[in-house]
């Protein structure tokens, strides 16, 4: 069994946990007023980057509801890091009063 | 030994053959290169030299020919899918399928069994009654039976209500089928050696060189090769491959597992499939039960087996089949699934000219290998994406007009 590292409830089980997705930032916003970019929208929704090699994710512990980012290698199946996303975005989440 | 048959063994008349042509040295120039030496890269080059005349043409395979997921797959063969874009693109398969051992000359295995995919929901029964609709209405043999039919079909089946997902009903497909998957690509690629195709193994391509949004060659680790035409057929790679062309896919590779039993006598017939259990079963011609599952539950490029896998399969096949409890898993292993969020292929054009990629065959690439060859090779030739392939390509996302193809197998419904 694998063992995930999340930042809220330490090591626990790979079964409990769920994969989010890469890590990867929206379109910006239309501020021309034609409406938005559907190339752009696609181009995030459906493509993938699918690296071999070192990805960011985002991930999901289930019992706990909690969403965090890790670091793993898709080419030998090792989770290398978990970091919040607080310290993925290198700030304070809105209305997080814990920082 | 009897001397008569060492005699007859050294007799010129009966010489050893080789089963392929000799290998050709790799020439720097083609007018068309195809990336992958699996099935379909084998099947779209056969199809190239017999129905286009095309001939001056190279398979380049990294490893050994088809050593990925065409040795990988479990091999059914069906076209009972839920979109009529879907069911008439695999059903034109099934059709290259029926008349494929005696075109090629070689014995496929190819072995009718019907198929039957088992409902355990009222959910799963009236997605199987929608099917059932839609292949009927598009000529195709399938229907929706209730447990006294599953009974007369698959008397082994627990077809009791004292397990925790009883069975309701199931989506019968007579025609469903599996074959000898490695025997499909020896006779493809047989074929399309005898027609003038060459193929190159332990030839990997490294880097594809794209000028002003064209093709402009092909960097392998023997040498530059170029080539008029591209077309990479490397599903399990193919968002790798793509990057080295400049564009992305709509693909995570996700790793998908299955198993053997040690073999057995031969006593089931069809092929069982359950989507709410996500397990399914056919006994081979060898009498060994292959058995899979849902795919990985994360992206992973490692062809590693895991036991999670295996007892998860497991548990829920003891459900449908008790008396496999005493059976003994003999082998297991994974191959790299291109998943796409619609489970449906992505083939045709891309944004480089010249360069065409067939992928996304997530879990039902094997049933697809002569269609997608021969549609390939037409849309490689013309130029122009024939009318069966118009749904499947790439674009479509950008149109927001996917394929939502529940059929799909490992897909929970």
């Amino acid at each position: 069994m694998k063992v995930i590292n999340c930042p809220l409830n330490g090591p626990r089980n790979a079964q409990e946990f769920i994969c989010g997705g890469e890590v990867k930032l929206p379109p910006a916003p239309d501020t021309t007023g034609r409406g938005p970019d559907v190339r752009q929208w696609a181009d995030y929704i459906f493509l993938e980057e699918n690296l071999q090699g070192v990805v960011c994710e985002w991930w999901c512990h289930v019992a706990s509801g909690y969403w965090f980012i890790a670091e793993r290698d898709t080419a030998s199946d090792t989770f290398l890091r978990s970091y919040t996303c607080q310290e993925w975005f290198g700030q304070a989440a809105p209305g997080d009063s814990a920082q | 030994m009897p001397l008569g048959l060492l005699k007859y063994g050294f007799r010129n008349k009966y010489r050893g053959q080789r089963y392929f042509p000799a290998e050709a040295p790799l020439r720097p120039s083609y007018d068309v290169v195809i990336i992958g030496g699996g099935g379909h890269g084998l099947a779209c080059a056969y199809y190239l030299a017999r129905d286009w005349g095309i001939t001056n043409v190279a398979v380049l395979e990294k490893g050994w020919l088809a050593s990925g997921n065409t040795a990988r797959n479990t091999t059914i063969i069906r076209s009972n899918y839920l979109t009529p874009e879907g069911a008439l693109f695999y059903e034109e398969s099934l059709e290259l399928y029926r008349s494929l051992a005696n075109e090629l000359g070689v014995n496929l295995m190819y072995s009718e069994r019907g198929h039957l995919t088992l409902a355990h929901t009222d959910a799963a029964i009236r997605t199987s009654r929608w099917r059932a609709e839609v292949n009927k209405h598009l000529g195709i043999d399938s229907e929706l039976i209730g447990p006294d039919e599953i009974a007369r079909l698959c008397p082994q089946l627990d077809l009791s209500d004292e397990v925790r997902y009883p069975i309701l009903g199931a989506l019968y497909h007579p025609p469903g089928a599996i074959a000898r998957h490695d025997a499909v690509a020896w006779g493809y690629a047989r074929g399309a050696m005898e027609l003038g195709v060459e193929i190159h193994q332990q030839t990997e391509v490294t880097g594809i060189e794209v000028r002003n949004g064209r093709l402009a060659g092909l960097e392998t680790n023997r040498g530059t090769v170029a080539a008029g035409k591209v077309l990479q057929a490397v599903a399990g790679m193919s968002s790798v491959v793509a990057r080295m062309a400049g564009f992305k896919l709509p693909i995570r590779s996700i790793p998908l597992q299955a198993c053997v039993s040690e073999p057995l006598k031969p006593f089931l017939d069809p092929i069982i499939v359950s989507g709410s259990l996500h397990a399914y079963i056919s006994q081979s011609a060898r009498g060994e039960l292959v058995m899979g599952g849902s795919t990985d539950p994360y992206p992973l490029y490692s062809t590693r087996s895991t036991l999670d896998f295996t007892e998860g399969l497991m548990a829920h096949m003891l459900e449908l089949f008790p008396f496999l409890g005493k059976a003994s898993v003999m082998r297991q292993w994974a191959g790299i699934a291109d998943m796409t969020p619609d489970f449906s292929p992505v083939m045709g054009l891309t944004p480089v000219k010249n360069y065409y990629v067939d992928a996304g065959w997530g879990t039902w690439g094997f049933k697809a290998t002569p269609v997608s060859g021969k549609r390939m090779a037409e849309t490689i030739a013309t130029g122009e994406v024939p009318e069966l392939l118009k749904p499947f390509e790439l674009e479509r996302f950008y149109r927001l007009q996917q394929v939502g193809e529940r059929g799909a197998a490992s897909v929970g419904h």
